[in-house]
């Protein structure tokens, strides 16, 4: 049998070929490499943090399944997430823990930081200037405080920032995934960076 | 001219290269002229960045021991469609 060749370059892709081929080691690098990915999506789109995990369990329940299936014309971490979506939203229907997310986008909502102007528009709070925020970051308690405030925003914009800067995925695949358009994606990830600018600036300079 | 409130509420857009010349350049023009806008923008990016360098999530031992139990299940018959079928063929 020929199978269609690789169109995209993907580590992942090789890996495939010998987990199809019944290679346990070469399905364990693949969930080792992945699940991680899956568990914070899965949290993204069902607040409910068992169900999460039994999405993303489903998830690679289904790929066991459906490795022939993977055609390689999509990056692997990306045909993983459709199926995830997929599953999410399944579950979404039958079981109240896992309300689909609303991907509608509030017009009229203003900017989280409109107060720190003044009326014609310039800055009545300008920002403090952070501690080194790299080395920060070995701080667990930033990266716990980070955590938070991504867990704390609205399920749409906590959705796309945690595909889009968590995990790395272009905007083109973020909207397909989500079927969204490039514009609400763009509008979700801009309040969604501003809230978290804003979670950060309270723990790394002395005013948010 | 473009206000800093205006700018904050372009920086994503800036960022992921949606804006028009003339946006473009007025941004950049403000940004040049603003130690609060630079400042401003400094930390957007390195909030951006921070959140994409979050450390990643193990999984749990026991559920990875499931996965591959599954999975040698999978492969262990000639292709069987489900795990149904499986335990049918097993029997």
């Amino acid at each position: 049998m020929v199978r269609p060749r690789q169109t995209i370059s993907d580590d992942d892709f090789e890996l495939v070929e010998r987990a199809r081929g019944g290679e346990e080691a070469a399905f364990a690098t693949l969930v080792g490499r992945h699940h991680s990915t899956l568990l914070r999506t899965a949290r993204a789109f069902v607040r409910d943090p068992a169900a999460a995990e039994d999405v993303a369990q489903d998830t690679w329940l289904a790929v066991v399944r459906g490795l022939d299936r993977f055609e390689g014309r999509a990056r692997f971490k990306t045909w993983l997430l459709h199926i995830l979506a997929n599953r999410a939203r399944t579950r979404g229907v039958r079981d109240a823990r896992m309300l689909p997310v609303d991907m509608s986008v509030d017009d009229y909502a203003t900017s989280a930081i409109a107060d720190r102007f003044d009326a014609r528009g310039r800055w009545a709070q300008p920002p403090v200037a952070w501690q080194d925020a790299e080395t920060a970051l070995g701080d667990r308690q930033l990266v716990a405080h980070l955590e938070r405030a991504i867990a704390e925003l609205p399920a749409n914009q906590r959705l796309v920032v945690t595909l889009r800067d968590v995990e790395g995925l272009e905007s083109d695949e973020v909207c397909n995934l989500l079927g969204i358009t490039e514009t609400n994606q763009r509008v979700l990830l801009h309040r969604a960076r501003t809230r978290l600018r804003a979670a950060l600036a309270a723990q790394l300079g002395s005013t948010p | 001219m473009m206000t800093c409130a205006q700018l904050t509420e372009l920086v994503t857009e800036y960022l992921e290269g949606r804006l028009g010349l003339g946006q473009r350049l007025a941004f950049q023009m403000h940004v040049g002229m603003c130690r609060n806008c630079r400042m401003y923008l400094k930390q957007v990016r390195q909030t951006v960045r921070l959140t994409g360098k979050l450390p990643e999530e193990p999984i749990p031992a026991a559920v990875k021991t499931e996965l591959l139990e599954r999975f040698r299940n999978w492969h262990g018959g000639d292709a069987p469609a489900d795990d149904d079928q499986q335990r049918r063929e097993k029997q």
